[in-house]
């Protein structure tokens, strides 16, 4: 359907641009390089959209692949576009699901009748850390004053974020857990886009505030927000800030992307897949998207990212079960 | 001034023929996809975002802001003429734009959406260009308190679309509150009303209840009286476009409407649908002409809510331009596309993407021009439209409301949906309930409930928060004004009319 909508565009625009039309129908021809299918199970313009569409404009410009085809098939954290893909996708060896950390609490949070075991792990692609921050006129100058507010009264200390059981809200009782403060008590105020959590912030509205540090980058540099933590494993270049384990609270956290074969594929064909990911990752032009971005590239891949994914599946679990959302 | 300079050198930008070619590509695909009720102008400059690894910044950019304008006038077309609103912004527009549509004004009510819109979206530009840090500080005021009130405010002003009887437009909004509870609780991640069914967790698409409401509901209403009575089609009565007096009617809900619409859309958690129950309300109270209101339609109820939604389409940009937050869907995706040039939206972007900025804001204003020069010579096509007789254009109504559905999401589970609502809608029709007041229900009932949920957990449950708040407690006395106030004033002029019996000496 949507490349109806995209052919039908395209025809639109080019009777107003010259050489628009071509910029969906004719991708650049490589000798002998595959077609491939991506499988976004989120609606345009999200995270794991721009993932799929970020993956194809690199795939196609390195001559990797003669072109693809993006179907979104969006709704409820992934959810919805899981059993089409593990049902009508069934063996396709050249398609890709774009997926990640929050269709693992989508699945978990849904009680879903699918989970990602059934399906075929290619490759984790790239991670977004997550900031704590406070507004500028805020009390908490460190990560530890939050802490101490957090250990005194967490009622007290409403913290904005995204939507309940997304990565927000897990890093938030992460960080509860690790300090020993009960997860039922916290004062967690969802928000459904990073847009209205980051106006609550700078309205002073609430106490402090848990997203990607993309979402707060820029608020950051123009000191309408302090940065106190970072989910990282390590410190960042020209991030002033230090991780959550080096400030004392034993966390880290990834809102990790990346990309499922569907069921039934030949091991051939896995393996296939894996070196077209591979060769993708290596490129500059992925590295230069992924720094436009605010993408962290932590790629792994095979079966050292299916232990993964069942090891953060369990840890998941644990703190959405802590949260009462599971 | 500062200002003037900026904009002039935007002009210089926006003004190239290639960035002109891109904005009159961008507002005649803003004007199609907005007359569709499934393309928004999100999902289609989604769909377009890969062109900015083709073209320059401000070419894309000024591509994005053309479909976006463009949407909002496109979105008002099928409300007047099909009672099919193309987008949720246009929802109010269908209420009195389809009732003078087949009343033979249909022209008139195109026109007058069509120059409100031209009027509130060049005052809504001009308060981008001039008031943006002024306006986005008061925006930022608002917290969840605030917003709550402020839909208290809006339940109370909504009371002018119930009807004529307050047990059923009451039964109808609860309906709404229904419907709208469908899906996953945003502050909790438990799943309502969903049945177990994961095509509901994200909860039933406003659009989709719209047109299963008043599209399909009324299509069907008029399959089944179609031997009872005659075959109506009601021929254009006056001119084509809008008489001297339809003008006159016009020219201050456009006013109003635009500075109801510009504020609200600047903040948040504003949106483009408030200002236009607002602006309606306004209307329908101000009005001389109050018989024609849900009768033969007055154009006052289409004149505002269509200035109220192209003001409130300009201030969604005046938080992301100022600070880089995005505040609605399509403000997200453009936000991102940004980053696809490595620029990253925030409070700097003025500053350091001045000619970006500017240019997309000279484009605005240029937009504006093209899409009222567009739209108004389409009006006399659109028109024609009427022409069709009833089986055939409720035919294709139907076609037309079942595609435009099915595109949302290409979910067979939405087309039930429609179907069902549509049932629905005709049994509503059939004994009179009025069926606007779901859809509100639907879009006010959950924002209420999520401001409320979210200012009490602030607030740790302390209650003071709705009255402590200076802004919140203004809010809540204008709404007691708005709710005992025309009592009070009914009951005044009663005793003053009667006052000489009462007060003997009195010359």
């Amino acid at each position: 359907m949507l490349n109806r909508r995209r052919f039908l565009m395209s025809t639109a625009a080019a009777a107003g641009a010259a050489g628009f039309a071509g910029l969906h129908l004719s991708p650049a021809f490589a000798e002998g390089a595959p077609q491939i299918q991506i499988f976004v199970p989120a609606a345009p313009g999200g995270g794991w959209d721009q993932t799929g569409r970020t993956m194809d404009q690199v795939l196609r410009s390195e001559k990797l692949i003669s072109g693809s085809q993006i179907t979104n098939v969006g709704g409820a954290g992934g959810t919805v576009g899981l059993p089409q893909f593990i049902n009508q996708w069934n063996g396709k060896g050249n398609s890709l699901m774009v997926a990640g950390m929050v269709m693992v609490g989508a699945i978990i949070a849904n009680k879903a009748a699918n989970n990602l075991t059934q399906v075929t792990p290619i490759a984790r692609l790239t991670g977004e850390f997550e900031a704590l921050v406070v507004p500028a006129e805020s009390p908490f100058k460190t990560a530890a004053d939050f802490v101490a507010a957090l250990k005194a009264d967490p009622t007290k200390v409403p913290v904005a974020g995204g939507s309940a059981g997304g990565s927000d809200h897990i890093l938030f009782g992460l960080i509860a857990k690790t300090v020993g403060v009960p997860a039922t008590n916290l004062s967690y105020v969802p928000f459904a886009g990073g847009g209205e959590a980051l106006s609550a912030l700078l309205g002073n509205q609430v106490a402090a505030g848990i997203s990607g540090f993309g979402e707060f980058s820029e608020q950051i540099k123009a000191g309408a927000l302090r940065l106190l933590a970072i989910s990282a494993d390590k410190r960042q270049d020209g991030i002033d800030a230090p991780t959550l384990k080096e400030a004392g609270i034993d966390v880290e956290l990834f809102n990790w992307r990346g990309v499922f074969a569907p069921p039934g594929v030949s091991d051939a064909d896995k393996a296939a897949m894996i070196t077209l990911i591979e060769s993708m990752a290596k490129s500059d032009a992925w590295a230069t998207e992924c720094k436009n971005r605010n993408w962290t590239p932590i790629l792994l891949t095979g079966d050292d990212y299916a232990k993964f994914v069942t090891e953060d599946t369990a840890r998941i679990e644990a703190i959405l079960k802590d949260l009462g959302l599971a | 001034m500062e200002t003037l300079g900026h904009l002039a050198h935007g002009f210089s930008v926006a003004f190239t023929p290639v960035n002109l070619l891109w904005c009159l590509l961008g507002t005649t695909l803003g004007t199609a996809i907005g007359v569709l009720p499934g393309l928004g102008p999100a999902l289609t400059i989604a769909l377009l975002l890969p062109i900015t690894y083709q073209v320059a910044p401000e070419a894309s950019f000024i591509l994005f802001a053309g479909i976006y304008y463009g949407a909002m006038y496109g979105g008002s077309t099928t409300s007047i003429l099909l009672n099919t609103p193309g987008e949720s912004a246009t929802i109010v527009t269908a209420l009195e734009g389809n009732k003078m549509a087949r009343s033979g004004r249909g022209g008139a009510a195109l026109a007058t959406s069509a120059i409100g819109s031209f009027v509130a979206g060049t005052i809504g530009t001009m308060g981008v260009a001039f008031l943006a840090p002024v306006v986005v500080k008061f925006a930022l005021a608002f917290g969840p308190a605030e917003y709550f009130s402020l839909m208290v405010l809006a339940f109370i002003t909504v009371s002018a679309v119930l009807g004529s009887s307050s047990v059923r437009g009451l039964t109808s909004l609860f309906a709404g509150f229904v419907i709208g509870m469908i899906g996953v609780d945003l502050q909790t991640g438990q799943p309502r009303f969903t049945f177990g069914m994961t095509e509901l967790l994200d909860g039933v698409d406003v659009i989709i209840a719209a047109v299963g409401l008043f599209a399909v509901g009324e299509t069907l209403y008029m399959a089944s009286r179609r031997y009872a009575g005659k075959d109506e089609i009601v021929p254009l009565r006056g001119s084509l476009y809008m008489t001297s007096a339809e003008w006159g009617r016009s020219w201050k809900p456009w006013l109003r409407g635009a500075a109801i619409g510009f504020p609200i859309g600047a903040m948040p958690a504003g949106g483009a649908e408030i200002p236009t129950f607002l602006s309606y309300a306004i209307e329908k109270k101000l009005s001389k002409h109050k018989e024609e209101f849900g009768t033969v339609g007055a154009i006052e109820g289409v004149a505002g809510p269509e200035a109220a939604n192209n003001a409130s389409a300009a201030g969604v940009l005046v938080p992301m331009l100022t600070l880089g937050l995005p505040t609605s869907a399509t403000a997200a995706i453009m936000l991102s596309a940004f980053q696809s040039y490595g620029i990253n939206p925030g409070p700097l972007l003025l500053t350091t993407q001045g000619d970006l900025v500017w240019g997309l804001i000279a484009s605005l204003f240029i937009a504006n021009v093209i899409l009222v020069i567009l739209n108004l010579p389409l009006i006399g096509l659109w028109v024609r439209l009427l022409k069709i007789p009833a089986p055939q254009l409720y035919a294709g109504i139907l076609v037309f409301a079942t595609v435009g559905t099915y595109g949302i999401s290409q979910s067979p589970v939405d087309l039930v949906i429609l179907y069902l609502l549509g049932a629905a809608g005709f049994l509503m029709r059939r004994f009179d309930f009025p069926t606007a007041p779901v859809i509100i229900g639907m879009i006010l009932g959950p924002l209420a409930e999520t401001q409320f949920r979210r200012a009490m957990t602030i607030s740790n449950g302390d209650w003071s928060v709705f009255y402590k708040h200076p802004l919140s407690l203004t809010l809540l006395t204008l709404a007691f004004i708005g709710l005992v106030g025309p009592h009070i004033w009914a009951y005044v002029e009663h005793r003053r009319r009667r006052g000489p019996e009462h007060v003997p000496g009195d010359a």
